[in-house]
């Protein structure tokens, strides 16, 4: 292993030199731009490659390496290296972030081949994948952050990318900075998780800050962390987390990023950004695990995060705003999964993996959809395309049926992990097991309905809904091959890894052995409901969306279908309840700088210039009058010295 | 000899240059109302000379000889100027720097 760790750098460092190089080279790169920027994808791809074999190869408790680069910055007691760690965790994301990457790169190529700004587009493409693995390769939560705000400035530029010359120029510029300044309420979270270990451990680094926190005495902090400080760091992270990763509260701005282009929508959504806040939970598990009530906080936003965004999803007529609300809700999953312990982080991490592939499948091949009907999105314009797009009807009908949960597509294996281990009973809160059980089910029940419309609103149906002049032909074989790639992963990526747990086993050196736990209903009874509910709920929208006629314009609604097409007013509480109060505040501060200071202080200059005012009469511009002042005060000199010292004489 | 009658003609010669510096306008006049205030001191300042018995009056009235003449040269100078621009010697003419 020691042998090839040098080569770990080089992750990061082709695609950040790839976008170096096509920012800084301007237009003399735009010929072969675009696949330099692939090249840079897939070479990280094959380091990554290269390390995870001889990963493999090692033996289970030496698989965590911390590779020390440079010192990055010292400063009294706050020492930070720079250095990469390397460990099962990591590298099972560095190899869904640049396999899917790659496939998105090549992809984007046949996608974005008409954009003039298609250089810049790739550019920003290899910033986005560079960020992201400097986040999950980082061995301190500092240099995790760095990654962390990189994906944040990567999201905003690929975003706003159409951000001119377009009719939703203006949205989509829009979008990018709700994306943008979301994101950094999360920040704040991280930057004060990261002021509280430091004042607590005196360290960032992972390797003493977690092992402090366990409580094992292996890190050179000998200083334990008290149970209210975990629990601080751990609501802090959440925080963070839930910007990233579109959580309740911080959700709202995952669905005005469909703004970007459709590739981006696959990266942001599949393989990196909105993954890092799961990464950070299961990263930063021995913290949570020290603190039981942030534990059961990040549950809580799990499962309403999981609920919400398969709410949301059932009424978006849009269709990457469905896929969109559709992430927001498998994510929840996997916040659900890392609040439950060991027993779930590897289901969060399994359910990340699969979904990265059946996600980055279903945008991409929203993305063909959208590509053969001139950009069109509402779903109401589409139908009977299954003749149309052969390819992209079967591999997205893959990640269909991967997202449903249906065995023994990927989806099955992780995501009914994942509801098992919600199953498992917690000590004194028996409530616990059963509330988020049924919570996960419904959920499940829920993504069924709401994929089974989607999939069959696009392609099934008796006639076809399109505007006028719509001709659809599947697009050049850069934009299919990657979905056959995504669509094979969404069918076998599960079974693959899920049968015999190899994949837990993979994980197990970093999230530690779980205990076993039997759930409060059998294992067989829960894959059954699960099973059942599921095939209600897509049966249910294929008696709606299939066999009954869908209407162009879309009907009013009840009451909650209105509430969910406007994603259950989350932007107007946002706007009511922090946006308003801010203006407020600002106006406040503005009135008060301008008629309180300025006006106060405007005072001092006024009483200057009065006071010159008064003297400057005496100026008459007449060289006799000064003559005669002149003389006139040697006068009175006189006259006063005069009588002083006369007086005095007299004496 | 009485020191009151030098005293008395240097304070005569002094008023007279301070009366017409205040009053005449035309600059050349002024200008020698100037002298005859310098010149009153001068005489004042070897007056006392005399009546201290020390060279210390009579020195300080060649330094005053010789600023006298140099600010004559600055000055007449100044005022042809003014003259060749403004085409007047009036010192009231002269006011453009006022407040």
């Amino acid at each position: 292993m020691n042998d090839v760790i040098g080569l770990a750098p080089w992750l990061i460092g082709f695609p950040l030199i790839g976008a170096a190089i096509l920012l800084l080279g301007g237009k003399a790169t735009d010929r072969w731009g675009h696949w330099l920027g692939v090249l840079a994808s897939a070479a990280s791809g094959v380091v990554g490659f290269i390390l995870m074999f001889r990963m493999i190869g090692t033996p289970a408790e030496e698989r965590s390496i911390d590779h020390h680069l440079w010192t990055w910055l010292s400063a009294g007691g706050l020492d930070v290296d720079l250095g990469i760690r390397l460990d099962p965790l990591s590298l099972t994301f560095v190899m869904l972030v640049t396999f899917v990457g790659t496939l998105i790169h090549v992809y984007s190529v046949a996608y974005m081949d008409h954009d003039p700004h298609r250089r810049r587009f790739f550019a920003y493409l290899n910033l986005f994948v560079a960020a992201m693995l400097t986040l999950v390769l980082a061995d301190s939560y500092l240099l995790l952050f760095v990654g962390w705000e990189g994906v944040g400035l990567a999201s905003y530029l690929l975003i706003g990318f159409w951000d001119t010359g377009r009719p939703s120029a203006r949205e989509n510029a829009v979008a990018a900075k709700k994306a943008f300044v979301m994101n950094r309420i999360g920040d704040m979270g991280l930057i004060a998780a990261m002021a509280l270990m430091f004042s607590a451990v005196g360290s960032v680094r992972f390797a003493d800050v977690l092992p402090a926190v366990a409580g094992d005495g292996t890190g050179p902090a000998s200083a334990l962390i008290s149970t209210g400080t975990a629990t601080a760091i751990g609501l802090c992270l959440l925080l963070a987390a839930c910007g990233k990763s579109a959580q309740f509260p911080l959700q709202a701005w995952l669905g005005d990023a469909m703004a970007g282009p459709t590739p981006v929508s696959a990266l942001i959504h599949a393989a990196t950004m909105v993954t890092a806040g799961v990464y950070l939970m299961v990263r930063s598990g021995p913290i949570l695990e020290a603190a039981p009530t942030a534990q059961l906080v990040v549950v809580i936003v799990g499962a309403v995060t999981l609920l919400f965004g398969a709410v949301v999803g059932t009424a978006k007529d849009d269709i990457k705003k469905a896929l969109a609300a559709s992430t927001m809700s498998q994510i929840g999953y996997m916040m659900l999964a890392a609040g439950l312990g060991p027993a779930g982080y590897a289901f969060a991490i399994f359910h990340l993996l699969t979904h990265g592939f059946f996600k980055a499948g279903l945008f991409l091949g929203a993305g063909s959809v959208m590509h053969a009907m001139s950009d069109q999105t509402d779903m109401r314009r589409f139908g009977g395309l299954s003749r149309f797009l052969p390819i992209t009807w079967i591999t997205m009908g893959l990640g269909w049926l991967a997202i449903l949960g249906i065995p023994p597509f990927s989806g099955f294996w992780s995501k009914d992990g994942i509801i098992e281990a919600a199953f498992i009973p917690v000590e004194g809160q028996p409530w616990r097991a059963w509330v988020f059980g049924t919570v996960a089910v419904l959920g499940a029940a829920i993504t069924a309905f709401y994929m089974t419309r989607l999939f069959f609103m696009t392609f099934g149906g008796r006639r076809p809904r399109w505007t006028e002049g719509q001709h659809p032909h599947e697009g050049s074989p850069l934009m299919w091959w990657p979905l056959v790639f995504l669509g094979v992963g969404s069918a076998a990526l599960g079974a693959v890894l899920g049968i015999g747990g190899t994949f837990t086993t993979w994980l197990e050196p970093v999230v530690g052995q779980a205990e076993h736990h039997e759930p409060v209903l059998p294992v067989p009874v829960i894959i059954t409901v699960t099973l059942v509910v599921v095939v209600l709920g897509a049966l249910l929208a294929f008696r709606m969306y299939a066999v009954q006629l869908v209407p162009e314009e879309a009907p009013r609604g009840s009451v909650l279908t209105r509430a969910a097409r406007r994603d259950l007013y989350q932007d107007a509480a946002n706007e009511t309840l922090v946006v308003l109060p801010a203006h407020g505040v600002a106006r406040l501060v503005q009135v008060g700088d301008r008629d309180v200071v300025d006006r106060g202080w405007g005072v001092l200059p006024q009483a200057v210039s009065w006071f010159g005012a008064v003297f400057r009469k005496a100026q008459s511009g007449y060289v006799r009058s000064y003559a005669a002042g002149m003389a006139g005060g040697v006068l009175v000199i006189a006259a006063v010295a005069w009588l002083v010292v006369g007086l005095g004489g007299a004496q | 000899m009485d020191i009151t009658n030098y005293v008395v003609l240097a304070a005569a010669l002094f008023a007279i240059g301070a009366t017409t510096v205040l009053l005449r306008r035309n600059a050349i006049v002024v200008f020698m109302g100037v002298e005859l205030m310098l010149n009153a001191t001068n005489l004042a300042f070897v007056t006392f000379a005399r009546l201290h018995g020390d060279l210390t009056g009579q020195v300080l009235a060649f330094f005053v000889m010789v600023v006298a003449a140099a600010e004559v040269v600055v000055g007449l100078a100044i005022i042809v100027t003014i003259f060749r621009t403004r085409r007047s010697a009036s010192v009231d003419d002269v006011n453009l720097l006022k407040g």
